[in-house]
Parts: structure tokens; C-alpha cells; sequence
């Protein structure tokens, strides 16, 4: 291992040992656990409850990952201090930190989401994909908004208004955008809007991810105005290539950017 | 052992150095005074490469700081604000500045854990650094500043939250690794104890350093029996 991947596997081993033992991750992935296994008991067979837990993981994964994120960097500016003034580049540790939450976040998700599936098994193997699938996307909006707020963080020496902004994100990326989207189709449906539309749905990481897990799920009913027209124009396989593309896209951005921020901000 | 040359660096559209020259001299103990906001601790954060100046030049050693962060291998800092991860312990936290710094190479020597034992901190080592008193993580804050043999410390207000006796051990600790030939950069504003440790003083004002030199060059030139008299001296004269 190189001298540079090893300063950053050193911090993340520690931001792992530390985050890991942290009450807020525990009940972040009980949650989980009781929702999944509540929707498995009580919500009539394994299809509905991946449905209603695509729904939970579209709109909760987003927020942990944003407040969590903001958080976790504001209160370690100090340790960050400390450990810039090792012989540590700035780099490394960023991403040390980045991943030292994103994993255990990741896990705390995953293993509350998995554990009740395999207690209770599913009535159709075909459900171990979707599970996987929703899984995966999970995983993949916990480091978009992770990175999100990393970077809201790094940008903004006010806590309070990092915070403010950090849930501002989420707010528009999860609540308001199909809104927003839906309202300019009114008031522009004279106009040729696929390929606007298409371009719209690329800019946010939520719906994205809506239309990965529907494409999987087959279920168009339930997308928004963007997801309809995206299936219509790609259809199954393309289509989620391009979706997941976008959405590694979309983890990277950020991390770029706020590496780039952390680079050149002041301590 | 440094040298720095005109520091400038501005936070938004506020200055806070405005041309900093100093001197750090090899072997001794400069203490860096003055009032608040005067910018002791952003030059020291430059100097550590936490804050990047918008001008001047810093060089340690000779070498000039271009980015790199290898010369901080040899440097210890003991930050104002001791806050650590919460439920990590004070030993893990010392393990990780252990592993960071063994990439150099030099791992075979041994931590300087004299401060540990000293301060009777062993046993409040292996609970998470959340539950420890404020004074308690200073000491581990000091503690930490200690561990690699550095040849270059900065502490900053290294006294502040610690009791008498705790103070005491670190001045002794300061005198006698200074004795050994290290170097020490400090701020404190509590002035009896910068009449004890400090060799030379350099005092800031509104983001300038007024004066650099040694203690007594400064009492003779105020004319003042000891180093409160003589910063309060300079500060009236500032202000006249």
C-alpha cells in the first residue's frame, strides 16, 4: 500500500471506530429494522413492503445522509485541526473522513434494512434482487448526500447556516423538485419538453434513484412526471445504465468539489 | 529555526496580519503576546499550514513552506480548544497520531509518555475522551503535543483549564525539554508565566508584530522591571 492510501485507510479506521459507537448511527439503523420488519409482518407479503420501504429510503436515506454529514464535519473542526497539523495531507484526510462516515452509514443502513428479510424470507426469490437494488441505491444516496453535505460544510464556517442549507438541499432535491418540474410542464406544455425533461431528471440524485428502483420494480404508475417520460424514452436496460451512471456521477461531484474546498480553506 | 517574512492574511475583507516579520530562534522559548485579535493564533496556524497566508514567506529550517506537509513530522501543537472525537478514547486518539506519523519511517523510537504518567492520566486514558473533564483533555491535548520528540512546539495558551499543579508539570516539562535543545513557540496572557518560560518575546499588535527580541532587551528598552509592566507599557505607547 502506498504511503497515501495508507494516512487515509489510518483515518478511516479511527473515524470508523468512532462514528460506529455513536447512539445516533444505532438508532438510525434500528429504525430500519423495525420499519422493515413491521412492513413484513403487518404490510400483507414481501413486494408490498419493498414498495412502501423504497418510498421510506427515497425520502429518509437523503436527510440522515445531509444532517448527519453537516454535523459530523462541524464537530470535527478541531479534530481536523489536529490531525492537519500531522504530517497529513489535506486530501487524505478529507477523504478519510468522507468514508469514515459514509461506510458505517452505509452498513448501519444496510444491516437494519437486510437483517429482517433474512429473519422472515421472502415469497418470491425474484425479491432478493429488488432488496439488493434497493440496497445499493441506498448506499449510493447515503455518499451523494454524505458528500453533499461535506461539502456545504467545508464552504460554510457558520454552523447554523450550513445546517440550514444542508436541509434546504435535501428539501429541494426530495419535496420540491418534481413540484417545480410538474409546474413548468403547465405552464410550458406548448413546447417539445422531453429532452429538457430528461436533462432535468440527470440534475437530481433522488429521482434518479426513483427511476433505477422503478425500472426494477416495473411499477410506472408510481413514478413522478420526470420518471414517466424517462421510461417511456429509455426503457429497461439503457435507461438504467444511464440512471446509474448519473447517480455515480453524482457521489463523485461532490467529494471533488468539496476536496477541491478543503484544499484551500483556512483553519 | 523559522523565519518569517511580511505575512499578510486576510479573513473575507478583514486583515488579520498585515506583514508579520518574525524570528524564531533554535533552542528557545519565544513567547508570542498580545491582546486579543491581535492574530497570535493565526500566525501560528500558518506557520502549521492550517491557515494559508495571502502573502509574505515562511520558512522553517531554511526551506521555504511550499505546500508540503512532511517539515510537520518534526513539529509538535497543542491546539487552544481541546475537542476530540467523542467516543473515541485518549488512547486511541494517541494510537492514531502514532500510526501517522510512523510513515515516516522512524518508527522504532518510543512515544514521550513522561506527561501520562506525570499528570496520572493512564487510567482516564482507556475512557472515551466525551466523558473526561475539560482540564483532563488538556492534559491529553498537551500530552499529544509531547509524544513524537518534535523538535518544534507550539502551545498555544497550553495553561489555560489546567490546575496549579497540572500548569506546574508542563512549565517543568517546557524548561527541561527546552534544556535539551528543543524549541518552543508559545501564547499565553497570563504574563508571570511568560516571566518564567519565555527566552525571547515577541509582541503583536493589530496583526503586526511591534517587537522581537529577547525578554530583557525588552524590559531595558521599556524601561519596566518585569513583562506585564513592559506590555503595558508598549500597548499605552501604541495607542498615544
Amino acid at each position: 500500500m502506498s504511503a497515501a492510501g495508507g494516512v487515509t485507510a489510518k483515518v478511516i479506521r479511527y473515524a470508523l471506530r468512532d462514528v460506529v459507537r455513536s447512539r445516533w448511527l444505532v438508532g438510525y439503523a434500528l429504525f430500519f429494522l423495525a420499519a422493515t420488519d413491521a412492513l413484513l409482518r403487518f404490510g400483507g407479503g414481501g413486494s408490498s413492503a419493498l414498495l412502501s420501504l423504497m418510498n421510506v429510503v427515497l425520502l429518509l436515506v437523503p436527510l440522515v445522509g445531509t444532517v448527519f454529514g453537516t454535523m459530523y464535519l462541524y464537530d470535527a473542526r478541531e479534530f481536523t485541526e489536529l490531525l492537519l497539523a500531522q504530517p497529513v495531507r489535506r486530501d487524505q484526510l478529507y477523504v478519510g473522513l468522507y468514508v469514515g462516515l459514509a461506510l458505517p452509514l452505509s452498513g448501519g443502513f444496510v444491516a437494519g434494512l437486510v437483517a429482517p428479510f433474512l429473519v422472515h424470507g421472502v415469497d418470491d426469490p425474484a425479491q432478493w434482487r429488488l432488496l439488493a437494488a434497493l440496497a445499493l441505491t441506498g448506499v449510493a444516496l447515503t455518499c451523494v448526500f454524505v458528500g453533499l453535505a461535506f461539502l456545504i460544510a467545508v464552504r460554510s464556517e457558520d454552523k447554523a447556516r450550513g445546517l440550514g442549507a444542508a436541509v434546504g438541499v435535501w428539501l429541494l432535491f426530495s419535496l420540491l423538485y418534481d413540484g417545480l418540474v410538474l409546474l413548468a410542464v403547465l405552464l410550458l406544455d406548448d413546447y417539445p419538453l422531453e429532452r429538457p425533461l430528461l436533462g432535468l431528471m440527470l440534475a437530481n440524485p433522488v429521482d434518479l434513484a426513483r427511476v433505477v428502483l422503478l425500472l426494477q420494480f416495473d411499477v410506472s404508475a408510481l413514478m413522478g412526471y420526470t420518471g414517466a417520460v424517462f421510461e417511456r424514452f429509455f426503457g429497461g436496460a439503457g435507461g438504467l445504465a444511464v440512471a446509474a451512471t448519473a447517480l455515480a456521477a453524482w457521489v463523485a461531484a461532490p467529494v471533488l468539489l468539496g476536496m477541491r474546498a478543503f484544499r484551500r480553506r483556512d483553519f | 529555526m523559522i523565519e518569517v517574512v511580511g505575512l499578510v492574511k486576510r479573513y473575507g475583507r478583514t486583515p488579520v496580519l498585515r506583514g508579520v516579520d518574525l524570528r524564531v530562534r533554535r533552542g528557545r522559548v519565544t513567547a508570542i503576546v498580545g491582546p486579543n485579535g491581535a492574530g497570535k493564533t493565526t500566525l501560528i496556524k500558518a506557520i502549521l499550514g492550517l491557515a494559508r497566508p495571502d502573502g509574505g514567506r515562511i520558512a522553517v529550517d531554511g526551506v521555504p513552506l511550499d505546500g508540503g506537509v512532511d517539515y510537520r513530522a518534526r513539529i509538535g501543537y497543542m491546539p487552544q480548544i481541546a475537542r476530540f472525537p467523542e467516543n473515541l478514547s485518549g488512547a486511541e486518539l494517541l494510537a492514531l497520531l502514532a500510526d501517522l506519523r510512523r510513515g515516516g519511517g522512524s518508527g522504532a523510537v518510543a512515544p514521550d509518555e513522561e506527561l501520562v504518567e506525570r499528570f496520572r492520566l493512564r487510567a482516564q486514558l482507556d475512557q472515551p475522551l466525551r466523558t473526561l473533564s475539560g482540564g483532563t483533555r488538556q492534559k491529553v491535548n498537551a500530552v499529544m503535543a509531547f509524544l513524537f520528540h518534535p523538535d518544534l512546539l507550539f502551545l498555544d495558551e497550553p495553561t489555560a483549564g489546567l490546575d496549579p499543579v497540572a500548569s506546574s508539570i508542563l512549565k517543568d516539562k517546557v524548561l527541561a525539554e527546552r534544556a535539551g535543545g528543543r524549541t518552543f513557540v508559545l501564547t499565553s496572557h497570563i504574563m508571570s508565566e511568560l516571566e518564567e518560560l519565555a527566552d525571547d518575546v515577541a509582541f503583536m499588535l493589530d496583526g503586526r508584530v511591534r517587537f522581537c527580541g529577547p525578554l530583557e532587551e525588552l524590559k531595558r528598552a521599556t524601561r519596566q522591571a518585569n513583562l506585564e509592566r513592559a506590555i503595558a507599557q508598549m500597548m499605552t505607547q501604541e495607542a498615544a
